[in-house]
């Protein structure tokens, strides 16, 4: 059965995956070939929620901390200040042995899919690969799993073979979500995925993402700069902006009356096409 | 009317290392008249880029077989030598990519990389060159030129660097823009400003554009007409409104968001509709 997105009309039933907790994360630029260090302060103070089984929009303009805030939450960062509760446990507090296993539980999946597969292996090799790197199961076992995933995010098992750079750009960004589902993670990070897609191979995905999401239990995170794929997807959002969460509530209420000044703003800014159409046939 | 730039019945196979080909553009035939924006709509994938890099010659002659003609201004692209190309490419025919950080050096001062390109296609002097980066700067909306001018990519936000790759691209009053996704990597806010700008500049230039994105907004704001492509062959074209009110193509209607009944219905999507109609 299709869950589809925004069905959970009472989230409250829903617990906290992820609770992000007033975080914070600054670089230093500069040091060894120039004079002055300069302190980038790239997020500050952001706090959210990511309820277990639910998919949580975050939007916001580039260069507002979205990205910064999913390499935190996916310990590719270590944040400066704050707390990422998952499930009960706090990340801030553990040492990099103790993270180990959220690293499987933890899954990012990038806008490129290009960049992010490695064009000399096959496409079975690539999905694999998380497995053979945890050391799990014989080479016959891992090929089995490949092609399970390959078929549960629509790819022929006739593909196995293939290399990234003879899928289109619809099939690569699934290959990425089978190799990041080998792990079975709990949360996914999405970061602007579906960016790069036409609308065609983007509802598809939606789609896919969704039937996974009711099979496997999983909580997205879903970052994007495209308001309308959020609103078809989330079931609440999370506004970013100058570095911080300005408002989270549940996607209806968000674009239905939208809170914070920055948010009214970013819908302002939004052009609705049928609109211009009738402004062009005038 | 005098054929500014038509491509006729071109195709393009691409040969893998694995000795397979790829039809990648498949009879495809269509004309950019003077100071227009034909915009090219499709999944990723479909062709749109090929025929991009085809005009510029930037596909790699070993592994490509192209067949059919471009003919700008009188001149069959296609029969053209890399000597010739150099003349055209960034002076006649320019190109804005996606990621306007990957486009740049990060070890020059964009007001050099945007020098460079008058200095390569004119006999004038580093001093000139420098002065017209300057006035182009402008040009495209960044007011604080001197500070801009001596600043490296790694400085400047997004929006800023996709205005500094459109200055090199216009700064030799190409007749032609290709823009490639050029907004794809800008936020709502900055994607309006910059829709804006290249509206503003193809008519004040009266540069023509082929403008390549799959956002419906962009291509209904921009493009004069658009062509829908779909693996490699062109499957409507058209002006966009008549597309949006009567497209006949299923994958066309999809593909302009003008999906009544195709895909969920989500009410949180119905809120912003509602939103933005106020």
């Amino acid at each position: 059965m299709r869950l589809g997105p925004n069905q959970h009309t009472e989230l409250d039933w829903a617990e906290p995956l992820v609770r992000i907790e007033r975080l914070s994360k600054r670089y230093v630029q500069g040091g060894a070939l120039t004079r002055s260090r300069v302190i980038v302060q790239a997020l500050n103070d952001a706090s959210l929620t990511i309820r277990r089984g639910t998919t949580l929009g975050l939007i916001g303009e580039s260069g507002s901390g979205k990205s910064t805030l999913a390499r935190c939450l996916a310990l590719l960062e270590k944040p400066s200040g704050g707390s990422i509760w998952f499930s009960g446990d706090n990340l801030t507090e553990m040492d990099s042995r103790d993270l180990l296993p959220f690293h499987r539980r933890i899954q990012l999946i990038f806008q490129d899919p290009t960049s992010a597969l490695n064009p000399r292996l096959t496409a079975a090799e690539i999905i694999t690969e998380p497995l053979t790197v945890q050391g799990e199961g014989t080479k016959l076992w891992r090929r089995r799993r490949a092609l399970e995933l390959m078929d549960q995010v629509g790819l022929s098992a006739r593909w196995e073979q293939r290399r990234p750079l003879e899928f289109s750009g619809g099939q690569r960004q699934r290959l990425a979500i089978a190799r990041a589902l080998a792990l079975e993670p709990e949360l996914l990070i999405l970061d602007e995925a579906l960016s790069s897609l036409d609308l065609a191979n983007q509802e598809m995905l939606l789609e896919l993402l969704a039937d996974l999401q009711a099979a496997h239990t999983l909580t997205y995170l879903h970052i994007s700069h495209d308001l309308r794929l959020v609103s078809r997807c989330a079931d609440e959002v999370a506004v970013m902006n100058e570095r911080t969460i300005v408002e989270q509530k549940s996607a209806q209420e968000l674009f239905a009356n939208p809170g914070h000044r920055y948010t009214q703003e970013l819908l302002a800014a939004m052009p609705s096409l049928e609109s211009i159409c009738l402004e062009r046939s005038a | 009317m005098e054929t500014f730039l038509q491509v006729k019945d071109l195709r393009i196979r691409h040969r893998s290392s694995e000795s397979t080909e790829r039809r990648a553009v498949d009879a495809v035939s269509f004309n950019i008249a003077p100071g227009e924006v034909l915009g090219v709509m499709g999944e990723s994938g479909c062709g749109k880029t090929s025929i991009a890099l085809a005009m510029l010659g930037l596909l790699p002659k070993e592994r490509t077989q192209i067949s059919g003609s471009i003919v700008f201004r009188g001149q069959d692209l296609i029969a053209l030598d890399e000597r010739s190309f150099q003349r055209i490419r960034g002076a006649r025919i320019s190109m804005v990519y996606q990621e306007p950080g990957v486009a740049l050096s990060p070890f020059m001062p964009v007001g050099r990389q945007i020098a460079e390109v008058v200095h390569a296609h004119t006999d004038w002097g580093w001093k000139q060159c420098h002065t017209e980066a300057r006035s182009m700067l402008s040009r495209v909306g960044l007011s604080s030129t001197d500070r801009i001018i001596s600043a490296y990519p790694h400085q400047l936000s997004g929006g800023q660097l996709q205005r500094v790759v459109l200055a090199q691209a216009l700064i030799c009053r190409p007749a032609l823009l290709i823009a490639d996704e050029p907004t794809a990597a800008l936020d709502a806010r900055s994607q309006a400003d910059f829709v804006a700008l290249l509206r503003e500049l193809n008519h004040q230039l009266n540069v023509s554009m082929l403008l390549i994105s799959h956002t419906p907004e962009i291509q209904a704001s921009l493009a004069d007409r658009v062509l829908v492509m779909k693996d490699g062959q062109i499957v409507e074209q058209g002006r966009f409104e008549d597309l949006y009110w009567n497209a006949s193509n299923p994958y066309t209607k999809t593909l302009l968001r003008h999906n009544s009944g195709a895909g969920p219905d989500v009410e949180s999507e119905h809120a912003l509709d509602e939103q933005l109609a106020r």
